[in-house]
């Protein structure tokens, strides 16, 4: 009995003795600024996460040069939020508990996000997101959370319009997957395509990610012009796939949602020549990002996935925020407070596009981009690119 | 941590806990003594070094010390209030993310306790748990958000002022309670191992209606889930600014919700412990060991089961309005089949039908899941990026899929197995099993 | 409403109906039996027809990577994945009654029910774990073999596919050949014996643990076959494509009468029907107020139904209580 019982003490002090203390011994004298990243860094997700922490790194290294010559050391403390709400807000406290963190780059899921943003608002730490296209976002009217890219009530507009405008659709039928981002953008494409008078023959969401058959049957006997499909890649691609073997003829579209290699890898010949709407984009569309790209490949071995060049550009316009709030500190270390103000005042030509924050903190003016997929991935064409500005709060 | 140890009887409670350390029965003074060098030595530590993970955890180890070290009822009660009710609120304020962690630990501590009523004494199996969580959760959050405003022709009463809140804690109370009824109604009369069946049904049936309850009437809001709900007003904010302290709600917010989870988990545990020794406990033990036998010593089955599913039910209830007042934003994603595992696996790994057991493996299950597996995750992390080599390996080749984290159900599984094979009883088993079997000269057998 | 777009689709639906519910039959036999022998709920099942749908897409994936795939005849390879389908699930099922049934054996019912569930999760993330380390990723598709993908036409609306004929023929023999075997063999009357009374059987020289292995591995192979077939007909698989399809399996084992084979097949149908008519039909008959989600509570709302009112199921036969 005893002899187990030690046992089960040792392993558990085995196990302790193995989580590492995540954070070093307080700060070193009063210098060093932090920068947190909240992106899923484990599960599904991880690689668009990865992705964003890695460049997030990378824009620290090349960019913290300001804000060293005013005696600053500048460090990165990831979090992994694994895409779920109760850890994003978790994370958020503890990243509140360490008092050297001034800006918070994140999330990639809005679901995330939107809770999350609430705890830093509490301390009013800056979150500059890279990637939540969500319009409720910004629509809160937070003092402290902006973002660099574009919503997507404006996103599924850009899809219905060019739906209607160019790919000649007279009737649309939308699916979405019933979670928050398809079910929102997907009421977006259908409000713009009412509106203009296209006819929207059928709105259905369903978790389903195998069987589309039941779906599908009223989608054939209408025979749509376009059918949108409102979510990610898992489920857009075996619902376009079934649809071509149902002998169902229509042009398919899809968000940003869809914007991977594993579309083509699952969904096959049924996905070549789909058009999808993005935020984000790949690295070659912007000229700009080109040094960014190389200098990335170099340093992780791998190409810069979506909304890396996004954290970039975040990283650059939080680093400087931090640097003008340190200058009207007379060169002390800013207080939050001085550095979420900082944020939105700061102009920033980016590598994707040239930020300039409206009082909400949506971009004045933010990039969306139409892509027709080919055989190869890399091969995808971007078809249309747009800059639009967001729109004014509807309450 | 909120582990309040819980008073045993005096003839047991020692003898139960460890009797490995019953020799030192004899020496309460250096019992006590070694209890406070470990709750003020870890406590200092974490004072100091706020941002290590260890010295939290050296904290929570404490607490199971005053647990574990046979003193007697009273002094493990009044340690535990030291612990919980002066040091806990201070470290949680220095450090917000252990506060977080007490109160989510607070809540699967009810949570577990509540299911421990229908599982562990009563023998339902229930897998649809969570259901009843969520339904107190988008309770509050409907009415104390704008979103009640979308489906009632009632103009301007949305949100509900704030202090409504402690009015829907026993709204969410009686509405877990009835809920509960209304499910258990229909199904109690079936054998076991169906009734397993329709409560994870019903689980999803509860998740799939709030996911898609935004039309033809937007109840729920679907996934888009529900923001902002309205958190419970500051009422002793008056008091302690005539005290003259002076601190921003960001502070106030998790104290109150703190020192809300605390009571009641400890009136939870108080409920649990008078159900256990009552006539009605007896009758829930007789009915989970043999049906048949107990129906012919004359308890109402039926009564008694929808009694304990009404109880179980209510808690989560309560918990539920907690939950989405703290969170101040909930969609249908939180409250998913894997939920209730958790807290299944919670009352297995403690021991189904103990208290502590209850508690200990809410506990152990969240810290694992917000520090341990987030810790180790992000250390692996750190080692790939530092590119260390290990043997001729190097570690930045090592798979990004290996995430401990990620793999929580790998985890809850061989928990759930191993525990089954060898250890059914749990790591605290209940005490009448307990009894009953030390009575029979045996080992808590499978 | 647009009557004539409802009848339109309906010999439509009724097939998408038939496929399902005979899937949901193919899954449903493995449930049936274990309950029928050991009066466990087997929630690891799911997970073994899951199993069976990775095999099929590895050994396709395979098959594509070194060219065989063309070289042979689709028929010839479906007829050889699912077979091996079969051969990996049903060991996989005999490995896991071995390590997290058999030892509980006698234990209160709710103790290995809680295993199951264990061995369901365990079995979940180890798939996805070994599949993201192999192909770095866990969603598969099954490579598309135009000869599955003809469709035959009978009227201008209504045509369906060569695989979805597949799925009915396979299933329906395969339904037959245990029927069969359960019936008319030795080795069948030796697991009804079992299922009716273990110490009787067992006094009367029947290898007890040997026909509770003999069950699971049928079992097991059935899954493993209804998912190879999934995987054929929806041509996507991932480590959780099993948790609902078995909790539909195990409802249509209810509803038809569990311990029960042609009642599997009965529910199986029953259940795959109405679940295409709700899925097709509610958002057109509601005019889009009620969506195709509602088909899950539907399927939930009949089990407990059947349970309350006709416990027994539609073709059950008496169940005795066995404490």
């Amino acid at each position: 009995m005893i002899s187990r019982r030690s046992l089960f003490i040792l392993t558990l002090a085995l196990a302790v003795a193995a989580v590492p203390a995540t954070g070093q011994l307080g700060a070193q004298g009063k210098g060093t600024i932090k920068i947190a990243t909240q992106t899923p860094l484990s599960g599904e997700l991880a690689a668009l996460g990865e992705g964003m922490k890695l460049a997030t790194q990378l824009a620290i290294e090349q960019l913290k040069g300001p804000v060293e010559k005013a005696g600053f050391k500048v460090e990165l403390v990831p979090f992994d939020d694994q895409a779920k709400p109760d850890v994003g807000v978790a994370n958020a406290k503890n990243i509140l508990a360490d008092k050297d963190i001034l800006v918070v780059v994140g999330h990639l899921n809005s679901g995330v996000a939107l809770p999350a943003s609430e705890v830093y608002k509490e301390a009013n730490l800056a979150m500059v997101s890279p990637a939540n296209t969500s319009p409720l976002i910004t629509d809160r009217g937070l003092p402290n959370v902006s973002r660099v890219c574009g919503r997507d009530d404006v996103q599924g507009a850009v899809a219905a319009q060019f739906a209607k405008e160019n790919l000649k659709a007279k009737s649309v039928y939308i699916v979405h997957n019933k979670n928050q981002y398809g079910q929102g953008i997907a009421e977006f494409f259908q409000e713009w395509s009412k509106k203009n008078g296209v006819n929207v023959v059928g709105f259905e969401g369903s978790e389903e990610r195998a069987n589309f058959d039941p779906i599908l049957t009223p989608i054939k006997a209408k025979n749509p012009d376009v059918i949108f499909f409102g979510g990610e890649y898992p489920q857009a691609a075996p619902l376009f796939r079934q649809a071509r073997e149902k002998g169902i003829k229509s042009k398919f579209m899809g968000p940003d949602g869809v914007d991977s290699s594993e579309l083509l890898k699952l969904g096959g010949d049924a996905v070549v020549g789909m058009h999808y709407t993005t935020v984000a984009g790949g690295v070659k569309e912007y000229p700009k990002a080109k040094a960014f790209a190389d200098s990335f490949k170099k340093k992780f071995n791998k190409d810069p996935e979506p909304f890396a060049a996004q954290s970039y550009d975040s990283t650059a316009i939080a680093l400087k925020a931090i640097e003008a709030a340190i200058k009207d500190a007379g060169g002390k270390m800013p207080t939050r407070d001085a550095v979420t103000k900082a944020v939105r005042k700061v102009k920033h030509s980016g590598i994707t596009s040239a930020v300039e924050f409206d009082d909400k903190g949506d971009p004045k003016k933010a990039t969306y981009l139409i892509y027709q997929v080919a055989k190869k991935w890399d091969d995808r064409k971007m078809v249309k690119r747009l800059e639009i500005a967001a729109p004014q709060k509807k309450m | 941590m909120t582990d309040v140890p819980s008073p045993s009887g005096p003839t047991t409670g020692a003898v139960d806990v460890a009797p490995g350390l019953q020799r030192w029965r004899s020496h309460p003074v250096l019992l006590n003594v070694l209890v406070a060098a470990a709750l003020f030595g870890s406590a200092i530590l974490v004072w100091v070094v706020p941002r290590s993970i260890i010295a939290f955890m050296a904290f929570q180890a404490s607490l199971l010390v005053i647990y574990l070290l046979p003193l007697d009822v009273r002094t493990k009660l009044a340690w535990a209030a030291v612990a919980l009710g002066v040091l806990m609120p201070m470290l949680g304020t220095h450090n917000g993310y252990y506060m977080e962690v007490a109160i989510q630990v607070g809540i699967f501590v009810a949570l577990a306790l509540g299911l421990n009523i229908v599982v562990g004494l009563a023998g339902l199996l229930d897998l649809g748990y969570v259901a009843f969580y969520a339904v107190g959760a988008y309770l509050w959050a409907i009415f104390g958000s704008p979103q009640a405003a979308k489906f009632l022709p009632i103009e301007g009463v949305f949100p509900l002022p704030a202090p409504w809140f402690f009015a829907f804690l026993i709204l969410g109370l009686a509405v877990g309670a009835i809920t509960g009824i209304l499910l258990g109604l229909p199904v109690l009369r079936l054998r076991g191992d169906y009734l397993a069946i329709v409560t994870l049904g019903f689980g999803e049936v509860v998740r799939v209606l709030a996911n898609n309850l935004d039309k033809p009437w937007n109840i729920t809001n679907g996934p888009k889930g529900i923001t902002p709900i309205s958190r419970p007003p500051l009422f002793f904010e008056p008091a302690l600014s005539a005290l003259g302290i002076d601190a921003p709600p960001s502070v106030l917010y998790p104290l109150l919700f703190y020192f809300m989870v605390l009571g009641i988990a400890a009136v939870v545990i108080v409920i649990n412990r008078r159900l256990e020794g009552s006539h009605v406990g007896r009758a829930w033990e007789a009915i989970r060991e043999d049906e048949v036998a107990a129906q012919a010593m004359g308890v109402p089955l039926v009564r008694m089961k929808l009694l304990a599913f009404a109880i179980g039910a209510s808690f989560a209830g309560v918990m539920g309005v907690i939950f989405s007042a703290k969170q101040l934003f909930i969609s249908p994603e939180s409250f998913t089949f894997l939920e209730s595992i958790g807290v299944l696996a919670m009352v297995i790994l403690g021991g189904m039908g103990s208290i502590p057991g209850a508690i200990i493996g809410a506990s152990a299950v969240t810290i694992l899941n917000l520090q341990v597996l987030k810790g180790l995750s992000l250390w692996l992390n750190e080692l790939r990026n530092s590119g260390l080599t290990v043997l001729g390996y190097n570690l930045a080749d090592l798979p990004s899929q290996f995430e401990p984290a990620k793999y929580e159900r790998m985890i809850f599984g061989m928990i759930l197995i191993l525990m089954m094979i060898y250890r059914p009883a749990g790591i605290f088993p209940a005490r009448r099993r307990k009894l009953e079997t030390y009575h029979r000269g045996e080992e808590p057998a499978a | 409403m647009d009557w004539e777009l409802l009848l339109a689709i309906f010999p439509q639906v009724v097939m998408d109906g038939l496929v399902l519910g005979f899937m949901y039959a193919l899954i449903a036999l493995g449930y049936t039996m274990v309950y029928g022998v050991l009066e466990l709920i087997n929630f690891a099942h799911s997970e073994i027809f899951m199993v069976g749908g990775f095999v099929g897409v590895e050994i396709l994936l395979t098959m594509q990577a070194t060219g065989w795939l063309d070289t042979f005849n689709p028929f010839v390879i479906l007829i050889f994945i699912i077979l091996m389908g079969m051969a990996v699930s049903g060991v996989l099922a005999v490995v896991v009654e071995r390590v997290a049934y058999r030892p509980l054996r006698g234990a209160p019912r709710l103790i290995p029910l809680i295993s199951a569930i264990g061995v369901s999760f365990f079995l979940q993330d180890l798939v996805r774990l070994g599949e993201s380390l192999w192909r770095n990723a866990f969603y598969l598709t099954y490579p598309s073999f135009a000869a599955f993908n003809t469709r035959i036409e009978i009227a201008e609306t209504i045509d369906f596919s060569v695989k979805s004929v597949i799925v009915v023929v396979a299933s329906l023999a395969m339904l037959f050949a245990l029927q069969f075997l359960v019936t008319r063999t030795k080795l069948g009357k030796a697991i009804r014996a079992v299922a009716e009374d273990q110490p009787t059987a067992s006094l009367m020289g029947v290898n007890v643990n040997r026909i509770i292995s003999l069950t699971f591995l049928i079992g097991g192979a059935m899954g493993g076959a209804a998912g190879v077939l999934f995987g054929v007909q929806y041509n996507t698989i991932n480590p959780f494509t099993g948790f609902i399809p078995g909790i539909k399996a195990f409802t249509a084992a209810v509803l038809g009468g569990i311990g029960n084979i042609p009642g599997a097949m009965v529910g199986g149908l029953v259940l795959g029907l109405l679940e295409a008519f709700a899925a097709s039909y509610l958002s057109l008959l509601t005019g889009g107020a009620f969506g195709a989600e509602y088909k899950d509570i539907f399927a939930f709302s009949i089990l407990i139904v059947i349970l309350i009112f006709r416990p027994r199921g539609l073709l059950g036969e008496v169940v005795r209580e066995r404490t």
